[in-house]
């Protein structure tokens, strides 16, 4: 055959290095995706078990409020109520996304409009290092400073959603921050560059057309810090005082979902109901967390259509 | 890239070689409770230095993940502070069980509350949340804060059966460490908790029942009745190192210095004998 | 003139803000250091742990905690490198990818007690590797994976369109083009987020409490076979890491000094990862600096 047509024909040798590339990385996302299907599957099967196997009533798995799943109640079934441990993971989520959001996009707009020399070189590293202390001694500074101090104040034993709400607070500052840092960095430089042409002063620029322009990217920061706040576990078990009681108010002890399966999966058999009413839990971490994500990619939908 | 596919492909090398290891001395995992973790590794750390080549793994995780373990065979010891029969989802049966330590509890209370003896019946009410201000049984006006281990941990499931009595537990504060316990113990006013005796200190206050003091001679006679054994579980008769390490574990030399030198109670020293189901029988003299 | 009165009271509250925040990582550093560094000694760093006597040091844990972060880096940074290049260049906008970004989401969503048991079913029990580095860094990389996938992403889309167009015209194929003009550009974001994800890394305990164990056996520092039990090395030992020390003592420590050990240990941590992001800072603007004409 002709040399030259059968070179030409072959695929050269950046068509090969393309192909194994793309069969590189194809490679790597399965494998992630294989991993998550695992865990799915994994927590699933366990914390279905609860209303399958032991005939526990998914409705009073969700608003019950006793959790004692070692006892039966009058009717021979067991007490898993998760309702304390639901309103107390929400409760901290929302409440610590509340505080952390003013902070947090505060911060953001310091380090990209107003003074991007000092938030390169002092906020940005601080940020870093938030995010890189270890859970475990957050929560025992909850522990020493944050729960004696809110005795002090309010009284009663410190432990509650609120010293949970502080901790969290400076967890999830690091996440918002820096996802609101990348929304209002994305914002175009002709858009406050037309703003300030009109005459607006910095500020004028900033909240209404840049942090607008940014709010999607904003959203999706605040909605991405809950998502962190939901799933914490060490720092939250050790100031919230993981009462599976409902709380009353913000500084009676209260539990997670987190706390109390973190607290008790090394106390239960596996394959046991006390064991599979906490996959119940995990199982429905991961609902919320993906409840989470369905929010933040509908959020960014809307942001797209503008 | 090429130098990250040469990591990768080490990563691999290393797994494959990973897969035919096992040659390299006998090692046998022992895991389970917390609370015994402790004396187990401490011991293990003796014998390895006496037996070179064998390996002993020693590892916490909860006397569930003890029980559960040793069960489906993934592991040749299961530590755990209960008797397996306590233990829903467990055959009993099938696992022989090693008792190696004995462990007291007491009540234990924030020094501020101004209480030093209990009743057993005030002591099951406090928990009970029938009582709910220390001046009810004689100490100072403070309202009482019960802190209470993890559903299903060993000295929590120990306590209840031997304080409640099947009396349901008021719902309270949990924590799933003992230290942890203590610590909040020790900075809460009015709090009250339960810990082994090892871990009293002088943040706490150790409570006596009916006038006896939590002290290991009154477990050792059962005048103190809050107290448990520290088992390990092997299924089946051990064989090999297992056998031998248990074997190290109970002799008496081991139970005399080790154990009672890491604030166990050696159950060479314990003149009563306790079943699964709490029956105490004196035991015989040797 | 009110508008420039808001003005300059916004930027004004902004500065309160950013202080706040710098104030409250001061003050932890500050308590931390301030109640950890005076247990800090040459023989604090370098002695192993005592389970039940006063005077234990870190040694054993702090060289764990290293040699499990290069191990996790080492299986986590090509899996996420591919991960994200896949999802920035080639993933067509469709349904599929759109699963895909939101199954990697919930991965990093996860409380990590969970991924540390599924690691203990899977690669303790399942594939045998027992308590050891290898099974603990194989569950911090599926806890670290989406996180180090999402800034690959983030950072190779932050390169400009017009890089890309310039290396495909130069006729180099779209994974070259990849490979030799986007990674080096969008390197400092790549390696400000596999900082990130090192302090995570060495920051976590529940998730290694049940795969790399809680129990730091001796060493033998002068073994470097890494098949042989005792060599540091070893990939297929148990290894404590320091964060699960601080956990271990904090919650059943029976040694008198455990406070002290526990605050030494925090405080060691903290300057660790500290200095580890100053490092990769430095070396990685090195590298930005001799790969890119920047």
């Amino acid at each position: 055959m002709d040399p030259i047509r059968d070179a030409m024909l072959r695929p050269s040798r950046s068509a090969k290095i393309e192909r194994r590339g793309r069969l590189i990385s194809l490679f790597c996302i399965s494998l992630i995706v294989a991993v998550v299907v695992a865990i799915f599957y994994f927590v699933a099967s366990r914390g279905l078990a609860t209303f399958f196997e032991n005939k526990v009533n998914l409705w009073s798995f969700l608003s019950k409020t006793t959790w004692s799943p070692a006892i039966k109640d009058a009717h021979g079934a067991p007490e898993v109520g998760a309702l304390p441990m639901i309103v107390g993971s929400f409760g901290v989520t929302f409440l610590s996304a509340i505080i952390a959001t003013p902070f947090a996009v505060g911060a953001a707009i310091f380090m990209t409009e107003i003074s991007p020399n000092l938030g390169k070189k002092i906020l940005q590293p601080v940020i870093e290092l938030l995010v890189g202390i270890p859970s475990v001694v957050y929560g025992f500074i909850g522990l020493s400073v944050v729960v004696p101090f809110i005795r002090n104040l309010f009284g009663g034993t410190g432990f509650g959603i609120l010293a949970g709400t502080f901790v969290l607070f400076v967890m999830i500052l690091p996440t918002v921050t820096s996802m609101t840092v990348d929304a209002l960095k994305a914002v175009p430089r002709h858009y406050r560059e037309a703003s300030l042409a009109l005459g607006a002063t910095r500020w004028q620029t900033t909240s209404r057309v840049v942090v607008r322009a940014a709010m999607p990217g904003i959203l999706t920061g605040i909605v991405f810090g809950m998502a962190r706040a939901f799933g914490e576990a060490l720092a939250v078990q050790m100031v919230i005082g993981n009462a599976a009681l409902l709380p009353h108010n913000l500084i009676s002890p209260a539990s997670t979902l987190t706390s109390v399966l973190t607290s008790g999966i090394g106390n239960t058999v596996m394959g046991s109901l006390e064991n599979n009413a906490l996959w119940s839990l995990a199982l429905l971490l991961l609902l919320m967390s993906l409840a989470f994500n369905l929010l933040i990619r509908w959020i960014g939908k809307k942001g797209e259509m503008k | 890239m090429k130098k990250i596919l040469g990591f990768l492909a080490v990563a691999g090398v290393a797994l494959l070689a990973g897969c035919g290891r096992g040659d390299s001395g006998q090692s046998i995992t022992a895991v389970g409770s917390s609370a015994l973790q402790p004396l187990v590794e401490a011991a293990a750390e003796q014998y390895q230095t006496d037996h070179l080549g064998v390996f002993i793994n020693v590892q916490g995780g909860g006397t569930g993940t003890g029980l559960s373990q040793i069960q489906q065979r993934a592991v040749e010891i299961g530590n755990s502070d209960l008797f397996a029969e306590e233990k829903p989802g467990i055959n009993a049966k099938k696992l022989v069980d090693h008792r190696v330590a004995v462990v007291g509890i007491t009540p234990i209370a924030n020094p501020g509350v101004g209480v030093r003896n209990l009743s057993i019946v005030q002591l099951r009410r406090l928990f009970t949340g029938e009582i709910t201000n220390w001046k009810q049984v004689g100490g100072k006006d403070l309202p009482v804060v019960v802190v209470n281990r993890a559903q299903g941990s060993g000295t929590r499931t120990t306590f209840e059966k031997w304080v409640l009595q099947d009396r349901q537990p008021l719902a309270a504060q949990e924590q799933d460490s003992t230290g942890m316990v203590r610590s909040i113990v020790a900075s809460t006013p009015g709090a009250v908790s339960y810990v082994a005796f090892s871990y009293v200190d002088d943040t706490v206050k150790a409570l006596a029942l009916n006038g006896v003091t939590p002290t290991d001679q009154h477990v050792t006679t059962n005048a103190w009745p809050i107290w448990s054994y520290e088992h390990m579980y092997t299924r089946g008769q051990p064989t090999g190192l297992t056998k031998d390490f248990v074997t190290y574990m109970m002799a008496p030399s081991t139970q005399k210095r080790l154990v009672a030198k890491m604030g166990y109670i050696p159950v060479t020293s314990m003149k009563v004998e306790r079943d699964a189901a709490g029956n105490v029988v004196q035991k015989a003299a040797e | 003139m009110a508008p420039k009165k808001v003005d300059k009271l916004a930027t004004g509250v902004l500065y309160v803000i950013a202080g706040v925040i710098v104030v409250i990582l001061a003050s932890l550093l500050g308590y931390i250091l301030f109640q950890g560094v005076p247990h800090i000694s040459w023989h604090f760093l370098t002695s192993p742990a005592k389970s039940f006597e006063a005077g234990g040091g870190i040694g054993i844990q702090l060289f764990n905690s290293f040699y499990l972060l290069l191990l996790a880096m080492v299986i986590s940074v090509p899996l996420a490198l591919g991960a994200g290049i896949y999802l920035a260049e080639y993933a067509k906008k469709n349904w599929l990818t759109d699963v895909i970004r939101t199954a990697i989401e919930i991965l990093s969503s996860l409380p990590s007690v969970v991924v540390g048991l599924f690691g203990f079913l899977v690669f303790v029990l399942q594939f045998k590797f027992g308590f050891s580095i290898l099974s603990g860094a194989l569950a911090l990389t599926m806890f670290n994976l989406p996180l180090l996938t999402r800034n690959v992403e983030d950072s190779l889309r932050a390169v400009s369109f017009t890089q890309r167009e310039a290396g495909l015209a130069l006729g180099l194929s779209r994974w070259e083009t990849v490979i030799h003009v986007i990674i080096p550009e969008a390197l400092p974001g790549i390696i400000t987020g596999m900082i990130l994800g090192a302090g995570r890394v060495f920051g976590e305990a529940a998730a290694l409490i049940y795969t790399a164990g809680q129990s730091a056996p001796a060493l033998d520092f002068g073994n470097w076979n890494p098949l042989n039990i005792a060599s540091p090395l070893n990939p297929f030992r148990p290894a404590e890491t320091l964060a699960v020390h601080i956990w271990k003592i904090n919650s059943e420590g029976i040694q008198p000094d455990a406070a002290a050990v526990s605050a030494g240990a925090s405080a060691v941590l903290i300057i660790a990862v500290l200095a580890f992001n100053l490092l990769a800072r430095y070396v990685g603007n090195r590298i930005y600096k001799k790969m890119t004409a920047a």
